[in-house]
């Protein structure tokens, strides 16, 4: 699905959805975060490529949706085609906290305003999937931002471009190696 | 035709025909108190009949001068039954018309019933014939002849239909009802006295006097039949914003009748006033509203006629050779995206011979901007709103869909028929259970042999669970739907690419069938190669729903 090498068609990402990137969340560097979003508003939320656990290709320990006492993301139920009853996060909703082998906690957020519509349990089962195929299959989630906001959700995030220059100059400066 | 009207006990009485041809007016001694409160009330020649409860279709269609005489001459015959009430009940005959001394009740100070005007208006048959009728406001009078027949069928004529037959139907203000159960309520007063009762059912309705007038003179001007039901309907409406005001009191009495809704104009519907209506005490109604009805200074006005005729349905199959070429309209944003559709192409030629003014398109099933449909093609049901024309014969029919074919190449449509309402519920029937057969060209990112996808001719009865696909979840539900993949055919074309035919259960998502729609589609291609694969083309080689049923060349 991802990359267009050997074709001269552009991928199913590159088809349907365009790529914006959140950059060091919550000012922990690096840890970048990509939101794909498709023609019809729908997001998906991904680690960016330049995310330490794909960077460092850390092992997973652990992945957990229970991001609080009360609240599980796997607990998230929508019905109906306006998807009731799905939670609803801000930017800096938590989706899930992932544990890495050498004992490093990383925190997933959901980068955008919108209703919750699922979480990738498959990764829960097979936690490479998020090292092997970050953008498709190792998804975090899936979220829908409210109609009227499905243009403005994208205005405090990063384009391809703005995110591939601030990578560029992160090992440019080679300040804070990731 | 027009189905005579055959239950009022009155048929049986008196269906005289005097030396003229004439029908004699079928009312009997008892009815003449009520026909002169009536008339004192305001009531005109036609509604008086209908509370008398006569239900004779040739009484209605007198002229109405001619009716007010006959009534005018009914009651002026000397004749107060109200000493004498258990004989004229049982008598079956209008009895002897021997004159009677007694003066009317309630009418001794007038004296003279020759037709004195102000203080007798009971006997005025001048008035009865001018004056708007305070029940009827005037439909039964100046909206009930061969004239109004005429503007009618005028107007319909303008419209450019073709029909064989009508229905006529009328709407009346709400208000009427309101009047109507004044007057009720004054004449069974009237019979409780004379010690008799009424049911309010018996009365005749207006909208029913009002086609028994009307129909014959709508059928003479038109030259086709005027019937109960047709496909083809012909409204007539009235309104009198003089009494409007008339239902107001009903919402302080019954405000859960009155619940404002988004599709009405006012929450005095007929449906929520008759409700009303059936609620309030006689006594409440009477304190709240005069009866009889107060007198109003204008007739009702008519309002345009409007024309319906009933959809036609058109169906057949269609094939789709551009991958740029939507099945609707697509517009995103209020902007339009792709410059034509499946259904406007079909739908566009057949305009100038249906001349409707609207369309529902719908098929047996959908395929994407970018899929082709070959093979036999789809089949699809549009619905023709409001066609100026609906018959057509077999060679007419298969010279639209020759134009269809020639408006454009991106599309070609067999099988053109039209079909009945019904018809088109069997193309929705057990589309899921359907199978449907593809063909898609595949991009692996691996480089293959021949023989790495050689085991997929192997694959049978493939159960897939699928998430609805992402580029469709913003519009329908989230669900995981069992989908079957019966057969898969392979045929390597070069070591990135090669060609799948499918055989699937309705509803199966190939494309996501093939990328795997970010893992949300299991089993996916990805994961049966064990390499990326993407698809690249997409085409329906066939729809196979056995309706609607060949058309013979």
């Amino acid at each position: 699905m991802e990359g267009a090498e050997h074709r001269g068609t552009p991928s199913v990402i590159d088809r349907y959805f365009t790529r914006w990137y959140k950059t060091d969340l919550k000012g922990k560097p690096c840890e970048d975060h990509c939101i794909l979003q498709h023609s019809n508003r729908i997001c998906v939320i991904t680690l960016a490529e330049s995310h330490p656990i794909l960077q460092k290709e850390k092992r997973i320990q652990s992945i957990n949706y229970q991001i609080s006492a009360g609240c599980s993301r796997l607990q998230n139920k929508v019905s109906g085609k306006s998807k009731r009853g799905g939670q609803f996060l801000t930017e800096l909703a938590p989706l899930c906290r992932i544990t890495s082998t050498d004992g490093e906690e990383y925190t997933i957020f959901s980068c955008i305003r919108g209703r919750l519509l699922e979480v990738n349990e498959d990764i829960l089962k097979r936690p490479n999937l998020l090292l092997e195929k970050p953008s498709t299959e190792g998804y975090i989630a899936v979220i829908l931002p409210k109609f009227e906001e499905s243009k403005s959700i994208t205005e405090g995030l990063l384009s391809r471009a703005e995110y591939e220059d601030v990578v560029s100059k992160r090992t440019g400066e080679n300040k804070e190696p990731c | 035709m027009v189905v005579e009207f055959q239950t009022s006990q009155h048929q049986c009485l008196a269906n005289k025909i005097d030396i003229t041809g004439q029908a004699m007016l079928p009312l009997k001694i008892k009815d003449r108190p009520i026909v002169r409160a009536l008339l004192a009330a305001g009531c005109c020649a036609r509604c008086v009949l209908r509370f008398c409860c006569v239900g004779l279709q040739s009484a209605y269609r007198q002229t109405y001068e001619d009716l007010a005489t006959e009534l005018h001459a009914f009651v002026s015959e000397e004749g107060d039954e109200s000493n004498d009430t258990t004989k004229q009940e049982n008598s079956e005959d209008p009895p002897c018309k021997k004159a009677r001394l007694e003066t009317v009740q309630g009418n001794s100070e007038g004296g003279d019933p020759a037709g004195v005007p102000q203080t007798q208006p009971g006997t005025d048959v001048d008035a009865a014939v001018s004056s708007v009728c305070v029940v009827c406001l005037g439909v039964l009078q100046q909206h009930c002849d061969k004239t109004f027949a005429q503007k009618v069928s005028e107007a319909v004529t303008a419209e450019g239909y073709q029909f064989d037959s009508l229905v006529l139907s009328v709407s009346l203000p709400a208000q009427l009802s309101v009047r109507e159960h004044s007057t009720w309520l004054l004449v069974k007063k009237q019979v409780r006295d004379k010690g008799t009762c009424l049911g309010k059912d018996d009365v005749i309705q207006v909208k029913e006097a009002f086609k028994w007038i009307m129909n014959g003179l709508v059928s003479q001007e038109l030259g086709v039949p005027v019937l109960a039901k047709s496909l083809f309907e012909v409204s007539v409406g009235f309104t009198h914003p003089e009494t409007d005001g008339d239902c107001h009191f009903l919402a302080t009495t019954c405000s859960d009748c009155f619940k404002p809704a988004r599709n009405k104009l006012s929450v005095f519907t007929r449906m929520a006033v008759v409700k009303a209506l059936e609620k309030i005490s006689e006594d409440n109604f009477r304190r709240l509203f005069p009866c009889p009805p107060s007198r109003p200074s204008t007739g009702c006005t008519p309002q345009d006629v409007q024309c319906l005729h009933m959809s036609v349905f058109v169906a057949g199959r269609y094939n789709k050779f551009s991958r740029t070429l939507p099945q609707t309209p697509w517009v995103i944003d209020g902007e339009r995206r792709m410059e034509s559709s499946v259904e406007e192409l079909i739908t566009a030629p057949l305009l100038s011979s249906f001349r409707y003014e609207g369309f529902n398109f719908c098929s047996s099933g959908r395929e994407d901007v970018d899929v082709r449909t070959l093979g036999n093609g789809r089949p699809f049901a549009v619905e023709l709103l409001n066609p100026h024309r609906a018959r057509f014969r077999k060679a007419e029919v298969r010279e639209l869909q020759e134009a269809i074919n020639k408006s454009s190449d991106k599309i070609r449509v067999r099988d053109l028929q039209i079909v009945t309402r019904e018809a088109v519920a069997r193309m929705k029937e057990g589309e899921e259970e359907k199978t449907k057969s593809y063909g898609a060209l595949i991009w692996t990112r691996t480089p293959i042999e021949k023989d790495d996808i050689e085991f997929i001719n192997n694959i049978k009865e493939l159960e897939l669970a699928q998430k609805t696909p992402l580029r469709v979840l913003h519009r329908r539900p989230l669900a995981v739907r069992q989908r079957l993949i019966h057969t898969m055919t392979a045929s390597f074309l070069d070591p990135h690419h090669f060609h799948l035919n499918l055989r699937t259960q309705a509803g199966t998502y190939i494309k996501e069938f093939v990328h795997g729609d970010f893992g949300r589609t299991k089993p996916n291609l990805c994961e049966l190669m064990k390499a990326d694969t993407d698809i690249l083309e997409l085409d329906v080689e066939s729809v196979d729903v056995d309706w609607p049923p060949a058309i013979e060349d």
